[in-house]
């Protein structure tokens, strides 16, 4: 693979070569906002990008929200989200200029020529129609095979994709299959009409780890057989290396820098791609188990309604003041609904959890306030955790006027301090959450549930919705916060990067139960159980050819498939 | 068929059945706390207190209300609806003639306006916010908000009076041939196909643009598919359920609202029947009549749940 290097931000000179696909030059997309409270104005979310890519190859788009990656992808099918609007530069793809053909060219050229490849498939796919239907839709709309040649080519591809059942899988409708199995029933539709060009936009972001490496594996093997070229977009440096030939680091909607793979994980010559390289490891330094837990679960089985099926399985586990257990398992391995369980919202069917030495009632509306206090949540997506009508300063004022009381000057005065504490400062006060960024909405849930002076906050996924950088930033605070406060944290993650950075000890849990547990470093330590030990190795690492190595080594097949 | 399906459909209909008889009980409490007596009515003021007293023996006035409650139950359950007290005909039927009129006009009337309306709000979705959006949008509200009275008066001046396309007076006889009668019910058709269109056609815009917003209408965009083949093909069959419940809906208002179309057109259906017991004060009319209308809106109700129910592919093919 070639190392070469254009400069940032300047189109290649002189007319492209036969090999070249898509050549965008200088491209500039804008979009109309509608800030709340004033006039309507023009912001521009690509500046003057400029790419190529040829036949065959995978360019990788990285980047934060924001930074324009999807937009760009987007562009090769003259398509823009909303009120999403390309106003400069050219797209040509095979040679002609794709926005010179209105409508009808787009038409003509979408899943004909350029297909795509959506983050969540589970949403991408219509719930009405049966999937093979679906698949060869745009191969039939474009006339480029009969119906019995797009279901052989379909069926074929599922096998390629190593879909279960791949006679049959087309005749299931969404609902009946799962995430995993979706997105690769997605990138078949993808290829089904034989394109050019393939827009992935973050197609494993929304899977399971374990799960996305087997798409990973599954798509880029297709990739390589159908010599189909990509244009790759994701945050993840790590996914992104292990498919791209060529990589483009985009910020704030601007070219930072442009190269081949190994180039720009091993020697990035930009301060911000080097940020984005080196994000993950901040030094944690485990804290020995005290004497006495204060918070104890003890054998919690429970389940959803009358169901039979048992969603947490005789579980037990211990957490101590001013320290951090990680809950890490797959969707669907009962994270979430322990903390439920603990909270009270989820009355177990058998076990107990004890309280500074005394059990706590099981159902929510039987426990006094004061243990509602000791007890806090902080939720994944911060924008539907907060009233969208209230100011920061009433959100974070509640729980003091709730359950301290205070009223006034008094409370003002401790909003300011919490306001200082998530390092926002007294500002923000009178700001509306959506006035706030990802990261500084997250901030202001944590100042709300410190608000309350709890002994235990429960924080679920907090850092999965938000970009590496900010997410970082999220967990320094968080540790700040717990040597200040003394407060202990159950973080729930599906990141095992983040359990590293944050726990004391951890919980690995899988199908309802706990299948590993103690302190960090032993449970990060071989021998592993199988579980922990697919659960560790399938964590992308940014080297090329992890994908390859991590599939041979595997002992255990994902769950989630 | 699977299971779920079959359980949900099954309390739905069990559901529907019980509404039915409160409905029962709540119209026959409330002929009973009218004022008056059905004896006195009948014989008039002049009548002596001994033939009051026989003529309540004879319809079983003196028996207790609960027990008059179940034998009038009874009776509809066999298909005797009582006799009319006004002309002592016999209320069953009298109201089959009426009631098969009033079938064939809202019939007639729903095949041309269910799917005109979802055409249109079809045509809004595609062109929404344009000037064709706003065009239909307009003249389908502007057809609702004129009272059906006007509307109806409307059309009998300019298709019967000016031009005399259509009668003004929709005379219908048994026996009458199918063209005649077509033509003898066109205007009441069209007034209540107006009176309907806007609901239907707006409830059909909502629903849809409501799905717009999906990923997969995204996906479908870029497949290279023309807008309207996926609103037809993507949007449509996902906001099915909302607009068959507000064509139901519509459906039962053509049967059960048809009271003030029926009078201006002196149609004899079951509205001018209604309308004619009702300032006579034939209790056992209104009673029968207010039945029959309860069952229609239940049941048209109970289909547009099953609807509703089936057209849900989660239910249909559970995994």
């Amino acid at each position: 693979m070639a190392d070469k290097q254009p400069k940032p931000g300047q189109p290649k000179p002189g007319q492209p070569k036969s090999g070249v696909l898509l050549d965008i030059r200088n491209l500039r997309i804008e979009a109309t906002v509608y800030p709340p409270g004033e006039a309507p104005k023009n912001i521009v979310l690509v500046h003057d990008v400029s790419l190529t890519l040829e036949k065959g190859k995978v360019l990788g788009l990285i980047g934060e929200s924001g930074a324009g990656k999807s937009t760009i992808g987007l562009s090769s099918m003259g398509y823009g989200r909303g009120g999403v609007r390309i106003t400069g530069g050219e797209v040509i793809l095979n040679g002609r200029d794709i926005l010179k053909g209105g409508n009808e060219g787009f038409r003509k050229l979408r899943g004909r020529e350029v297909c795509y490849v959506a983050q969540s498939a589970a949403a991408a796919f219509n719930p009405a129609h049966r999937l093979m239907d679906q698949v060869v839709e745009a191969a039939l709309l474009h006339g480029t095979a009969t119906r019995a040649e797009a279901e052989k080519r379909a069926v074929a591809l599922f096998k390629k994709l190593s879909l279960p059942n791949p006679e049959n899988i087309g005749e299931r409708f969404p609902h009946q299959v799962s995430g995993g199995q979706l997105q690769r029933v997605m990138t078949a539709m993808a290829l089904c009409s034989e394109p050019d060009l393939i827009v992935f936009d973050e197609p494993t972001t929304a899977l399971d780890v374990t799960t996305q490496i087997d798409v990973l594996a599954a798509i880029k093997d297709a990739i390589r057989d159908t010599h189909v070229a990509a244009l790759y977009i994701t945050h993840d440096l790590a996914v992104v290396a292990q498919v791209s030939d060529e990589i483009m680091v985009l910020r704030h909607g601007r070219l930072v820098e442009w190269g081949g793979t190994r180039q720009i994980i091993k020697e990035p010559r930009q301060e911000y791609t080097n940020a984005l390289v080196s994000v993950h490891e901040i030094e944690h330094q485990e804290q020995k188990p005290g004497t006495s837990p204060f918070l104890s679960v003890k054998n919690i089985t429970a389940a959803y309604g009358r169901s039979h099926i048992k969603v947490l399985k005789n579980v037990s586990v211990d957490i101590f003041p001013g320290q951090t257990l990680a809950v890490v398992g797959e969707s669907g391995s009962g994270k979430s609904t322990l903390a439920r369980a603990i909270t009270g919202l989820l009355p177990p069917e058998q076990g107990t959890v004890t309280f500074d030495g005394r059990p706590l009632a099981n159902r929510l509306a039987d426990r006094p306030k004061e243990d509602l206090r000791q007890l806090q949540m902080i939720y994944q997506m911060a924008d539907v955790a907060m009233n969208p009508r209230q100011t920061v300063g009433t959100i974070i004022g509640r729980p003091l006027e709730f359950y301290f009381g205070m009223r006034g000057r008094e409370r003002d005065k401790r909003v300011a301090e919490l306001l200082d504490k998530i390092e926002m400062g007294k500002g923000y006060v009178d700001r509306y959450p959506a006035e706030l960024s990802g990261g500084q909405k997250q901030r202001v849930c944590i100042a709300r549930s410190l608000a309350a002076k709890p002994k235990l906050i429960i924080c679920d996924e907090v850092t999965s919705a938000l970009d590496p950088l900010v997410a970082h930033g999220i967990l320094e605070l968080l540790l700040g916060l717990q040597k200040e406060e003394n407060v202990a944290y159950l973080f729930i993650t599906h990141d095992l990067a983040t359990v590293k950075s944050i726990a004391d000890s951890i919980a690995v849990m899988y199908r309802g139960e706990v299948v590993r547990y103690g302190a960090k470093s032993t449970v990060l330590t071989p021998p592993f159980d199988a579980y922990t030990d697919l659960l560790l190795s399938s964590v992308p690492e940014m080297e090329i050819g992890w994908l390859e190595k991590a599939i041979k080594g595997r002992r255990m097949a994902s769950a989630g498939n | 068929m699977s299971s779920p399906i079959v359980k949900l459909v099954a309390q739905r209909i069990a559901l529907g059945i019980i509404l039915l008889l409160a409905v029962s009980v709540l119209i026959f409490a409330g002929t009973q706390i009218l004022p008056g007596d059905v004896a006195q009515a009948i014989l008039g003021q002049s009548a002596t207190p001994e033939s009051l007293a026989n003529l309540r023996e004879q319809l079983g006035l003196n028996d207790p209300a609960y027990i008059r409650y179940f034998r009038w139950l009874g009776g509809i359950l066999t298909g005797d609806l009582g006799t009319a007290m006004s002309s002592g005909q016999d209320i069953a039927t009298s109201i089959k003639g009426r009631l098969w009129n009033t079938l064939f006009l809202a019939f007639w009337a729903a095949v041309v306006a269910v799917p005109l309306a979802i055409i249109l709000g079809l045509i809004a979705v595609r062109y929404r916010n344009g000037w064709v959006d706003k065009l239909i949008s307009g003249l389908a509200l502007a057809s609702t908000s004129f009272p059906e009275f006007f509307v109806g008066y409307v059309l009998v001046f300019f298709f019967a009076v000016q031009h005399q396309w259509f009668p003004a007076i929709s005379t219908v006889y048994d026996g009458m041939p199918f063209g005649e009668r077509i033509q003898a019910i066109a205007l009441p058709a069209a007034a209540l196909t107006l009176v309907v269109l806007a609901h239907m056609m707006r409830m059909t815009r909502a629903a849809i643009l409501n799905v717009m917003q999906s990923a997969y209408v995204e996906t479908a965009e870029l497949k290279g598919l023309s807008a309207f083949a996926v609103i037809r093909r993507h949007a449509f069959p996902n906001a099915i359920a909302p607009i068959i419940n507000v064509v139901m809906l519509n459906l039962a208002y053509l049967i059960v609202g048809v009271v003030v179309v029926e009078v201006i057109f002196v149609y004899p259906g079951m509205g001018q029947y209604l309308v004619d017991h009702v300032t006579k004060r034939d209790v056992p009319v209104v009673q029968a009549v207010g039945l029959i209308f309860a069952a229609v809106y239940i049941s048209l109700n109970i289909i547009a749940d099953i609807a509703a129910i089936v057209a849900n592919p989660r239910l249909r093919h559970p995994k």
